[in-house]
């Protein structure tokens, strides 16, 4: 009788137990990554606030309805991103030669003084503060994309995404400095009464 | 005389599956890489809103999350009120400092600066809770936020 040899593990179940964990982390795979709206809160700071002119100064408030008064007017959410995109762009006092708006004396001076002040109460649902947020967040957008467009061709959104791409193959730094020269132009200032 | 037995003719070869669990685990491996697990069990209901304007929230190890809704079905015990969570339990506002505090000491110090605070809120939520929390953070000096939301219209909710 020939020397009998350790009889063989059989390995075919091995591609069972392998599928049973792969279906595992399939499942518990979540491979999205997180968006949302990003903000700078203001540090807190015992500062005189600045005189500011009433007419740079553009009031949205929203009550404990949901209800939306922009400029002492009721209005609806659709019709916030115009109304923030015509008092931004208004160029009253002439110094702003890019703005295309009606230069209303009574609207803003220039982009760089027009602030939005947005008022919201403890009752206000989150949702709809973040829409309003985000018409307000798109007036900017609108209107810096419009810059750039004219100015390098590009539309801003299209230029930030290639600085933070790495694979882009132009010149970083001069990018930046052309996105630094929009955001100078036309500077987000949404101040939150609290 | 089998030894010189013939081959049989014809018939297909059976496919050879011996590399199937080399392929498996291949792809096993590739999941277990790229897993992200939930890292915290909500007892609130976080049914974001929706938001177009988005900005990516890369760098998943530099944010921190606050979360604050309804309890949900099983916690009703809890009451009806929107809560604050962090971390896995039911929380103050007052226990926001701490927590923020807890979350810088764990980080590397250089990397304290780029913090953000994802803010995880119902969209069902007053906004009473929400101003309580970011006068909190302004207090703790942790002023980079996002209001985290799903991308799509805010017109259609």
């Amino acid at each position: 009788m020939s020397k009998r040899a350790a009889p063989e593990v059989n390995a075919g179940s091995m591609a069972d137990i392998a599928f049973l964990l792969l279906i595992f982390f399939l499942v518990t795979t979540t491979i999205e990554v997180d968006s949302g709206l990003n903000r700078k809160l203001p540090p807190i700071e015992e500062t005189e606030p600045p005189i500011i002119k009433q007419k740079n100064i553009f009031t949205v408030l929203l009550n404990g309805n949901d209800q939306l008064l922009v400029e002492d007017e009721i209005m609806e959410v659709k019709d916030l991103r115009e109304a923030a995109i015509a008092f931004l762009d208004n160029g009253g006092d002439g110094s702003c030669d890019f703005c295309k708006g009606k230069r209303d004396p009574e609207s803003s001076d220039n982009p760089s003084k027009a602030i939005i002040s947005l008022k919201n109460e403890r009752e206000t649902t989150y949702k709809t503060y973040i829409a309003v947020q985000n018409e307000l967040v798109a007036a900017y957008n609108v209107l810096r994309n419009k810059r750039a467009e004219a100015l390098y061709g590009k539309t801003f959104t299209e230029m930030e995404a290639n600085v933070n791409d790495v694979n882009w193959p132009g010149n970083k730094e001069r990018l930046k400095d052309q996105l630094e020269k929009i955001k100078l132009d036309y500077p987000q200032k949404l101040s939150e009464v609290q | 005389m089998s030894k010189f037995k013939k081959k049989k003719e014809g018939g297909v070869p059976a496919v050879n599956t011996a590399a199937l669990p080399d392929i498996v685990f291949m792809l096993l491996f590739f999941f277990m890489v790229a897993t992200v697990m939930r890292q915290n069990t909500l007892k609130i209901e976080n049914n974001l809103p929706f938001a177009d304007q988005v900005e990516k929230l890369d760098k998943k190890d530099l944010v921190m999350y606050i979360y604050a809704g309804k309890p949900s079905d099983n916690y009703k015990q809890y009451g009806t009120q929107a809560r604050i969570q962090l971390n896995d339990d039911f929380a103050n506002v007052s226990d926001i400092a701490s927590f923020i505090a807890a979350e810088r000491a764990s980080k590397r110090e250089e990397l304290v600066p780029f913090l953000t605070t994802a803010l995880k809120v119902d969209g069902e939520t007053n906004m009473g809770i929400v101003g309580d929390i970011k006068q909190e953070l302004r207090k703790v000096n942790a002023l980079k936020i996002n209001y985290t939301t799903k991308k799509g219209s805010v017109t259609n909710q």
